[in-house]
């Protein structure tokens, strides 16, 4: 590739046939484009096409499998625990988005005010966002110890419980533990994205409705959402994705236990893909969360379009 | 809902950018009660977990589990006991070692990928280039976890399953759209101008690229770097698929899977490892902080 662009003409009067290859558009983006191109389609545009294939087939660790049709889906289809992990997931992305968005805002509108240390405090705010999801989700197993919950002793002290809270042990308490956790691991992202999108509102917007009489909720109804909206359309599309696909708090926290009460789809086909060696049944399972990524993707996508049209903007 | 309704609003007020706003009408003890107590309430809750992993790492064992005689919240006598054992009587400095090699290597090879790319969709300005742009965007919506059954399958058969090759070449499927997406929107900010100077007089595409474009992109290079590199530290789903053996093992997944042994957790041990293997991403994060901030900003903004 770098010969070919390199070639340099030996007369500037006559462009040697190398030099106006090299010139030619269409062959220079084919070669820029190449290296990313073979690593995508062979590391992801293939891989998800065996994915499917691989759900329709009843592959076995250690043995190729043959066609099957839809009997994977249809034995999922009866299945009453990957039903239970399709409702765990939608509850857990459902709850969790809200949670993550209404804190997140809340935090990026106090982060937008005057305060001392600001950049200091906006990098603090950041960490859990950045460090490993499941080292910290190991500290967590810990706060959430059946027995040595530093929560649990704490409330104890004050008087507010008198047996430790089973965080992880319990059905119910299992699901609000780990849509928490996962809310605060969401929230620095969607309070820092926030932040950057507030900070593009002028001040004279609101000192202009101020003077007009407006309260502060009407300010913020009516020019800081509006404003917002466009970033919060995307920021919320990753946050949707990437809580629904979420799997290394559910496996390191729970497993998915107890009870299967916090499977999600993708911890169910890991556990029937990998542990359980059941490669075509797990790659059902996780071709059955794409139509629900795509429903998510679309959703955002169309209501980005009509908000950048409301502003005047382009495209 | 009275309080929390009055607190947004009230925090609406003022964007305090460069100007002051409207700030300076609000009175101290209001300030106190809707902005520094909520924000001690998020700053305490965020960061607790990771003073808790730091004083559990730093306990020895009699007092992690007797908080009657022993304050939990601090630890009366300090020891390295555990970051002793980790480091000298478990496989986790190779870990370490292998979650470095392994991070460097996709992050060069995405950077590498991502730049050629990013500059011909947005500079070489191909027919059909957008379409290519937004299959890239596209690419970086595809979550890991559909992906990790087939990928598996694929390892196996090319033979590199259970070596670090098959993370290096797999971290790349969620790198290359990332990093690209961001040199795109770096490329785009720079002007147009200087490449056409350039094109009279007479220079190739890659004499543009590795004389012109490169040299201005430091930044957002330096950026997409980062955040790849972080990104693949990271990576959780993968490592533990593709990796069986103990040797070639990452740091998040060499943590949870070797350090806990049936029933008996090794909590010190455990919180030490997980404090070891977050600082060399928090290190990096504290000395490029604006630029990792403008990648994820900038990542979602385009």
């Amino acid at each position: 590739m770098a010969d070919a662009v390199l070639a340099r003409p030996a007369a500037p009067a006559a462009p040697s046939w190398g030099e106006r290859l090299a010139q030619s558009r269409g062959l220079v983006a084919v070669l820029f484009m190449l290296p990313a191109a073979i690593f995508l389609f062979v590391f992801l545009t293939y891989p998800l096409g065996l994915g499917v294939w691989l759900g329709f087939t009843d592959t076995r660790i250690g043995r190729s499998g043959v066609f099957v049709g839809l009997e994977n889906y249809e034995s999922l289809w009866n299945d009453s625990i990957f039903w239970l992990s399709v409702f765990n997931t939608v509850l857990y992305t459902t709850v969790a988005s809200i949670l993550k968005f209404g804190l997140g805002l809340w935090l990026a509108l106090i982060l937008n005010e005057r305060l001392p240390f600001k950049a200091f405090i906006r990098a603090i705010v950041l960490l859990p966002w950045v460090v490993p999801t499941v080292l910290s989700a190991i500290a967590f197993w810990w706060i959430y110890d059946a027995q040595f919950s530093v929560i649990s002793w704490s409330l104890m002290k004050l008087g507010l419980i008198s047996s430790p809270i089973n965080f992880l042990g319990d059905p119910n308490n299992a699901r609000a533990t780990v849509i928490l956790t996962n809310v605060w691991r969401g929230i620095p992202f969607v309070a820092i994205t926030l932040l950057a999108g507030l900070q593009t509102i002028s001040p004279s917007l609101h000192e202009a409705a101020t003077l007009d009489g407006a309260t502060p909720w009407q300010r913020f109804r009516s020019i800081t959402l509006p404003m917002l909206s466009p970033l919060i359309a995307v920021v919320m599309t990753f946050s949707v994705l990437f809580t629904f696909t979420d799997f290394q708090l559910i496996y390191v926290l729970t497993r998915g236990g107890p009870l299967n009460a916090t499977h999600l789809m993708a911890t169910l086909s890991f556990q029937r893909a990998i542990p359980g060696g059941q490669l075509g049944e797990g790659a059902a399972i996780a071709v059955a969360m794409i139509p629900f990524l795509l429903s998510a993707i679309l959703f955002s996508y169309f209501g980005l379009q009509r908000r950048r049209w409301q502003q005047g903007g382009t495209d | 809902m009275a309080t929390a309704t009055d607190t947004a609003s009230t925090t609406a007020t003022h964007h305090a950018d460069e100007s002051v706003g409207m700030s300076y009408l609000d009175r101290l003890p209001r300030r106190l009660v809707v902005i520094y107590l909520p924000l001690a309430v998020f700053v305490f809750v965020l960061l607790f977990p990771f003073y808790w992993m730091t004083v559990t790492a730093l306990k020895p064992n009699v007092e992690l589990t007797n908080f009657t005689d022993y304050s939990p919240f601090w630890p009366q006598n300090p020891t390295l006991r555990h970051i002793q054992y980790l480091l000298f009587e478990t496989s986790y400095p190779g870990w370490l070692w292998n979650t470095m090699l392994v991070a460097i290597g996709s992050t060069i090879l995405s950077l590498v990928a991502s730049v050629f790319a990013a500059y011909a969709i947005e500079r070489v300005r191909f027919q059909g280039s957008r379409w290519v742009g937004l299959g890239i965007f596209l690419a970086y919506l595809v979550p890991p976890s559909i992906l990790f059954i087939p990928l598996a399958v694929m390892v196996f058969r090319l033979g590199i399953y259970d070596t670090r090759l098959a993370l290096i070449f797999t971290y790349p499927t969620f790198l290359i759209p990332f990093c690209t997406w961001l040199l795109m929107g770096y490329f785009r900010s720079i002007p147009y101008e200087l490449e056409e100077c350039a094109l009279v007089d007479g220079a190739s595409r890659w004499q543009i690229l590795t004389r012109i474009l490169l040299p201005l992109s430091v930044p957002g290079l330096i950026s997409a770097g980062i955040f790849a590199f972080t990104l693949s530290w990271n990576e959780f789903i993968y490592a533990l698929t593709f990796i069986q053996s103990s040797e070639n093992k990452t740091v998040p997944v060499g943590v949870l899977t070797e350090l806990v042994r049936g029933d008996v957790y090794e909590w010190g041990a455990l919180m030490a490892g997980a404090l070891l293997g977050s600082l060399p991403v928090v290190l990096l994060y504290s000395f490029f902080v604006d630029y990792y901030v403008s990648s994820m900003t900038g990542a979602v903004k385009e």
